[in-house]
């Protein structure tokens, strides 16, 4: 079942066209990476499907219903949350605050605040520290567990591992492993293409804002991906 | 004994400065707003209570129960119409507002009022005018008591509902980072004319004491804006507790000021709060640290 269906969607960053007629399905249950380089627009893409960016043109439905004119704290209540990139914390509030400001509007769903501990045992000890005392990964995990506090039927990750050590990478990863068993829908962006791929059942390569991949993981080889990745062949450009 | 007197009248005097700063402080720690109306905000509110005294009868502290939902009501949707629009205008689009909406409500009460002074101090009743006496030179007023520990009431109330309550979490988050709390789900302008409701409330608590202590007139909000503002400015930019040290700071070097010469009463608090602006530490004798945004 369709969970999400982008159709010829553009966004702007003043004079620059950030996103360009892109159109995909995100199917419920399905773990989609968005792929590509630096200002390829991945990250407007995602904004613009939370709410925080506004569209240039095109149409997003979630659910059977349009997203037009919905705002983004709406649309959490939906069911669309996003980790945005950088973790964005509330830096001034503990760890258990910045779970409960996102769980005290949420969805009805399996997630609380118990549940979240459960998934995430680093947090555990961490309740009382304030946000902007943990390290990137606490932070990454961190973002994550708020979101889910939400309820979503579709999360939303932006840089997964952007700016973490190697040891806090793992332990991310361990933790969206959590989230793929629970079935959940998940688009995710990630610079890591070996991570992005053993994760995803799906991929979607963006390049100067198109979409120039959007293919099933499974058999996927790297000489495909490298291609639509920097717009070239080994042979040359195409 | 003279100057012991008078840094105790200036403690108490403090409390109504704490009292008008709070929500000043309130809505410049949230939305980053210098309300330029909070003082004519405060007066206008005196003057819905002076009309219910008035009109129905009723005593001062009775009116201002049934003000005070009012004022909130005027509050909230103040927010809702005027403010949100200029938000999205920039920094300074909101600052221009309130200069503005200060002149609208100065010109549409002396409209209505006249420019006549006017004072709740007689409709009070002894409150106004009683007090207890320590001293053949000590006396603590009872309306200065009340005053100062109304103030510490809000203080306190205000310190609990944003540390020990949902909605206190969401206002600290929205005013972290808005965009961040709406994608968990935080209706930000919602959250923002609540926090108006209750600053424009508070102001309301402020104008009424004001006038039951002195007298108060169509243009009296300008004067009240500016102790506010140094109050906060001397407390701590958006620090609650810092509000009501910095009002006692104020008031003391108002009462010290006066105690040595009468006209040196405001210059005194106004070199103070020049004192602090240009100190090493700057714009805070006390801390920096904003429950409003910690």
């Amino acid at each position: 079942m369709t969970l999400l269906r982008a159709t010829g969607l553009g966004a702007r960053h003043g004079l620059l066209q950030a996103v360009r007629g892109v159109s995909f399905d995100v199917a419920e249950g399905e773990v989609l990476a968005l792929i590509g380089a630096n200002g390829a627009g991945k990250t407007t893409l995602l904004r613009t499907l939370a709410g925080a960016h506004p569209l240039s043109e095109g149409t997003v439905e979630y659910d059977g219903g349009s997203l037009a004119g919905v705002a983004a704290h709406e649309r959490v209540r939906r069911g669309i949350a996003l980790v945005p990139e950088g973790r964005r914390l509330f830096p001034e509030l503990t760890v258990e605050e910045n779970l409960l400001v996102a769980g005290h509007r949420a969805r009805p769903g399996p997630w609380n605040l118990a549940a979240v501990l459960d998934a995430f045992p680093t947090l555990r000890p961490l309740r009382g520290r304030l946000a902007s005392r943990l390290s990137g990964g606490q932070q990454q995990a961190t973002a994550i567990a708020r979101a889910l506090m939400t309820n979503p039927r579709l999360l939303l990750i932006d840089e997964v591992s952007l700016g973490l050590s190697p040891k806090a990478v793992e332990d991310v990863y361990a933790n969206l492993a959590v989230l793929r068993d629970s079935d959940a829908t998940v688009v995710l962006v990630e610079q890591d293409l070996g991570r992005a791929l053993a994760t995803a059942d799906r991929v979607i390569c963006l390049l100067e804002g198109r979409i120039v991949l959007d293919t099933p993981t499974a058999g996927l080889t790297r000489d495909e991906v490298v291609t639509a990745y920097f717009g070239f062949t080994s042979a040359g450009h195409e | 004994m003279n100057y012991v007197n008078a840094v105790l009248q200036g403690v108490l005097l403090g409390g109504l400065y704490a009292l008008f700063a709070c929500g000043l402080s309130l809505i410049f720690g949230v939305m980053r707003i210098i309300n330029l109306a909070h003082g004519d905000l405060a007066v206008l509110g005196a003057f819905l209570v002076w009309s219910l005294t008035t009109h129905l009868g009723a005593g001062p502290f009775v009116a201002l129960i049934a003000a005070l939902p009012v004022m909130l009501i005027v509050g909230y949707l103040l927010h809702r119409t005027v403010l949100a629009r200029s938000l999205r205008g920039g920094p300074l689009t909101p600052l221009l507002t309130t200069f503005g909406l200060a002149i609208v409500i100065q010109n549409a009460l002396l409209q209505a009022y006249s420019p006549d002074v006017r004072s709740l101090g007689g409709a009070a009743g002894g409150i106004a005018t009683g007090s207890w006496r320590l001293s053949d030179q000590l006396s603590v007023s009872y309306l200065g008591a009340l005053i100062l520990a109304t103030a510490v009431l809000v203080l306190g109330g205000l310190h609990l509902l944003l540390r020990r309550t949902a909605f206190g979490r969401e206002m600290r988050a929205t005013a972290q980072d808005a965009d961040t709390a709406a994608l968990v789900g935080v209706p930000s302008q919602s959250v923002y004319a609540k926090a108006t409701a209750i600053a424009v409330a508070t102001a309301t608590l402020a104008g009424v004491f004001l006038a039951v202590r002195s007298t108060f007139d169509a243009s009296s909000g300008p004067t009240q804006l500016i102790f506010a503002f140094e109050a906060v400015v001397i407390g701590g930019l958006g620090s609650l507790w810092g509000t009501l040290w910095g009002g006692m700071v104020l008031g003391v070097a108002q009462t010290i000021g006066a105690t040595i010469d009468p006209q040196y009463s405001i210059l005194a608090g106004h070199l103070v709060f020049l004192i602090v602006l240009a100190s090493p530490r700057g714009r805070s004798l006390f801390t920096y640290r904003r429950e409003a945004t910690a």
